[in-house]
């Protein structure tokens, strides 16, 4: 079982590494979504202390909504998903092998940037530590749950566009605890509510997502 | 009946959401009827295509 | 025995459905007649809030009709990739625009009341802001089958999303919940519909009456609609020839 999951891992991988540009795009995009605000908003630290998490949520939200429409594209376009449906092993597990790949593209670059535009927004230590930690385990359901809508417009015209509307008010829970979170900690009421309820969310993703993307890509591949 | 038009001073408030509601009840009765209407008419000329092409 | 699966195949239901919807069509006004009857001239004026309650009539059975059309859909959507009954995740597609629509008279009644009662057009009650997002799992349900064109594979498509939707209402129920808690101080103090708690006998028969007008309304225009769709995927079906053939007569 491993086996196939780490074969589909490295495969994805490597394939991502051979145009190297995409991974780049998702986090130039955070990054550049994330100092979009203040100009909108204005300097004053007080204030972009205050909204510092929503807004790098919002726009982790919006990068990994970014790449999920290459997730299945590339081998729907080639021919290959119709061998990954016909191999033996259970679908569900090739499309979290997948979905895995796509989060260590897309996801974990976003956790990784993430303190530095908490700089930007004035955060301390410990805050940073917490955005840090609630995009580590947010930024993987996103992914578990884009899988499903990637999987369901697959081929459609203006399939991007689709993505966003079916899977962003699906995405609104970890979003609200994300973001709250960072607040809760910083107003000293300790996140651990935030934090257990995400886990728990992210492992519902995990298991349930898989199997509802691969039972959407049956539905789309026929 | 002004005065009961009025509803208190919340008659606008009132007589708008009771306006819309009825405004979209109706439309999408209409539209339901009218997708039915035309649908039919639709199907009675490709019917009418198909047997003239067989009989002719 | 009474078959059930005989009404499943669209040319047995398509009769059936248009008397049904008939008959739920003149139930449904009837109650409306009495219910806005009730609702304007018997039930009394609210000691707090004056007339203004009685948006409450039209405001509440739309809520509980947007939520509960959404469950329906996605047990019809269930049965349809279950079963593979096509009949199934047609009743589901001719339900969403009507559940569309009860979720912006929702919204739409509860910003109107709100602005007397709350003082603000749009307030970030846990409420409203879930009925908000349900609004969005109509529109993506829509927009999805919509986009397809294969019915086939539109009509399981959105039907999956409608499954994976209706295991995500309550978790955006309780998280949108318990976002608003954590944000009560910024927020106006939110007035719990105080006239529902102490709501007097008329009042709730009112409200049982406009609730089940809704449900009728709901009921004759979903299989009005969905008798549409039987004859717009069936056109190729020779039972669909002839009864416009005997409809022609």
């Amino acid at each position: 079982m491993l086996a196939t999951l780490r074969c589909m891992v490295m495969r994805d991988l490597t394939l991502a590494m051979r145009h190297r540009s995409d991974v780049l795009t998702t986090v130039f995009f955070f990054i550049i979504v994330v100092s979009l605000f203040p100009l909108g908003v204005g300097p004053e630290a007080a204030l972009l202390k205050e909204m510092a998490a929503g807004v790098v949520w919002v726009a982790a939200l919006l990068a990994s909504m970014l790449s999920l429409t290459r997730l299945f594209a590339d081998d729907y376009n080639d021919g290959t998903l119709e061998q990954l449906l016909l191999v033996p092993q259970p679908l569900s597990l090739i499309v979290l092998g997948k979905v895995l790949a796509h989060w260590i593209i897309s996801g974990l670059p976003l956790v990784v940037m993430s303190p530095l535009l908490g700089l930007q927004f004035g955060l301390e230590g410990d805050e940073l530590m917490m955005l840090m930690v609630t995009l580590l385990l947010g930024t993987p359901v996103l992914s578990l749950l884009g899988a499903i809508g990637a999987a369901l417009t697959l081929g459609l015209r203006g399939g991007g566009v689709l993505v966003s509307l079916l899977v962003l008010p699906l995405y609104i829970p970890v979003l609200i605890f994300g973001a709250g979170a960072v607040t809760a900690s910083a107003a000293g009421m300790g996140a651990d509510g935030h934090l257990s309820l995400m886990g728990a969310i992210l492992l519902l993703a995990l298991v349930l997502a898989p199997w509802a993307s691969a039972a959407a890509l049956r539905i789309s591949v026929e | 009946m002004s005065e009961w038009l009025a509803m208190g001073g919340h008659g606008l408030y009132i007589w708008g959401s009771y306006a819309v509601t009825a405004l979209f009840m109706i439309v999408e009765v209409i539209l339901v009827v009218r997708r039915r209407r035309s649908l039919m008419q639709r199907l009675g000329r490709m019917i009418r295509m198909k047997d003239s092409e067989v009989s002719g | 025995m009474f078959n059930l699966f005989k009404y499943a195949s669209p040319a047995s239901f398509y009769p059936l459905a248009g008397r049904l919807a008939m008959g739920f069509g003149i139930a449904s006004v009837i109650l409306l007649v009495i219910g806005l009857y009730m609702s304007f001239f018997v039930a009394p004026t609210d000691y707090k809030q004056g007339e203004g309650y009685r948006i409450m009539f039209i405001h509440v059975p739309a809520a509980w009709m947007s939520m509960l059309i959404y469950v329906v859909m996605a047990c019809w959507a269930a049965a349809g990739m279950i079963w593979h009954t096509r009949l199934s995740s047609m009743m589901a597609s001719s339900l969403a625009p009507t559940g569309a629509m009860f979720t912006f008279i929702a919204l739409w009644t509860g910003a109107l009341w709100g602005k007397p009662m709350w003082g603000a057009w749009w307030v970030w009650d846990a409420r409203l802001t879930s009925e908000l997002i349900l609004l969005f799992l109509y529109v993506g349900f829509m927009a999805l089958e919509s986009a397809i064109d294969d019915p086939r594979r539109a009509a399981r498509a959105s039907g999956l999303l409608a499954l994976v939707g209706v295991i995500n209402v309550p978790i955006i129920y309780y998280s949108v919940q318990w976002w608003n808690t954590l944000h009560q101080g910024s927020s106006i103090k939110v007035v719990d519909g105080g006239v529902e708690t102490s709501m007097s006998e008329i009042m709730v028969w009112t409200l049982l009456v406009m609730t089940f007008a809704c449900w009728f309304y709901t009921i004759a225009v979903a299989l009005t609609r969905v008798r549409s769709i039987i004859l717009e995927r069936e056109s190729g079906a020779s039972w669909v020839k002839a009864l416009l053939q005997e409809r022609k007569s």
